[in-house]
């Protein structure tokens, strides 16, 4: 197979081959595996620190419940930021998450209110 | 006409076009799997106090699965990076791998949800006194037998159960008849014992109909979450499976003709792999944990 120059195009100064990384030579591609280990040790050390949590008695479930999503929140961090390269990526995908982020905490947000005594919607 | 920046990137955004479709529909998938977070904090909370069950889920086969999507997450960046480096082999290796995982997950899935729709539930004519109310007794165990005028469940004798104070799922007859409502012994632990329950024994629902239910999505509003979430999810990694194989075999003659392009498919679908991954890390620790 010919050599397929999938990484270098670029103009002028700043590559723009889509991945929003920088350039991908042979060297930043290793880095980039290393770094993908990592997370990969990472997620594994989480999954079972989240198992191990849930048997730890912290006197109130609820303390159960906030220590699973963090680290819950930890881990989906490393897989946004890292296998999807969220931690290097262009503007356009940051402004839409912002968005997201934006609509998905209002919906959490009305589904808690929902839950205070004196909201308007109240189902308990 | 041609579909214009399937390899290289606008000079505006830095962007592939299919980066930013990618995107706006993941953006979307976070709204639909919230609305589902969202019902499920709402039954939760909203259930009565005690009734929520915990520990009906396999956290050992849960925790299997969570760690096949991880790996599946890290084949499917390794063989990307082997693509960039031009090492269509080994591409192909990690992706023909985090399909093989998809199948795992999916396999184990499966054995979940029959394991649930085997497990059966059934209230007795008889009653007890539970918090001074009258509440009919119940046998909850696994499908042996079930004909026309009987049915034999396997019982574990040290069943976990689900909302065991106070509640008229909670109590648990064996074979000797003596309930039982212990906490904490894990199944596995469990004896055995087959409990025979004739059809004349067993109550009547205001529909004519026998009190025998399996742990379906019908069963509770747990359950009903249980289905709609996860099943959501498989059909994600179906979906997700079926696109990135796609590209993997019949697919791959695009890496002779136009191989940034092929690289990018790998790098979309593999977005959309990352973020079903995603969601499962949440999956796990709300629907097996708490």
């Amino acid at each position: 197979m010919a050599n397929h120059s999938v990484t270098t195009d670029s103009h002028g100064s700043t590559p723009v081959v889509g991945q929003g990384h920088g350039s991908h030579d042979g060297h930043d591609i290793g880095k980039a595996i290393r770094t993908y280990l990592i997370i990969f040790g990472a997620l594994i050390v989480g999954t079972i620190l989240t198992v191990w949590a849930s048997y730890i008695d912290f006197g109130t479930p609820s303390i159960n419940i906030v220590v699973a999503l963090a680290i819950a929140i930890v881990k989906g961090g490393l897989v946004a930021g890292f296998f999807m390269h969220l931690v290097d990526e262009r503007k356009v995908i940051y402004g839409l998450l912002i968005a997201t982020v934006f609509f998905f905490s209002g919906l959490m947000y009305i589904t808690l209110w929902s839950m205070e005594p004196l909201s308007f919607i109240h189902f308990k | 006409m041609e579909i214009p920046y399937t390899a290289h990137a606008r000079e505006d955004t830095g962007l592939y076009n299919a980066k930013v479709g990618i995107w706006l529909f993941l953006a979307s998938e976070v709204m639909l799997f919230g609305a589902l977070f969202s019902s499920y904090i709402l039954l939760r909370v909203g259930a009565a106090p005690g009734t929520w069950p915990h520990g009906l889920l396999n956290v050992p086969l849960g925790m299997t699965n969570t760690i096949v999507l991880i790996c599946s997450s890290v084949t499917v960046v390794m063989s990307w990076a082997q693509l960039k480096m031009n090492r269509f082999d080994r591409y192909r290796i990690y992706q023909t791998i985090t399909v093989l995982c998809a199948l795992i997950f999916l396999a184990i899935k499966s054995f979940e949800y029959r394991d649930k729709f085997l497990h059966y539930e059934v209230r007795l004519k008889e009653t007890e006194m539970v918090n001074g109310h009258a509440v009919n007794k119940v046998v909850d165990g696994h499908l042996v037998e079930l004909t026309t005028n009987h049915i034999i469940l396997h019982v574990l004798k040290h069943h976990r159960l689900p909302g065991a104070a106070g509640h008229q799922a909670a109590a648990s007859v064996t074979a000797e008849g003596a309930v039982e409502a212990e906490h904490g012994a894990g199944a596995a632990e469990g004896e055995h014992h087959e409990i025979r329950i004739p059809f004349s024994d067993i109550a009547v629902r205001e529909s004519g109909k026998l009190w025998i239910e399996n742990y379906g999505p019908w069963h509770n509003t747990y359950m009903a979450i249980y289905f709609t979430l996860t099943g959501l999810h498989a059909l994600h990694v179906i979906g997700g499976a079926l696109v990135i194989a796609f590209i993997l075999w019949p697919g791959a003659k695009m890496w002779q003709t136009d191989p940034e392009r092929y690289t990018n498919r790998i790098e979309v679908s593999g977005l959309f792999w990352h973020f079903v991954d995603l969601v499962w890390i949440f999956l796990f620790p709300v629907l097996y944990l708490l």
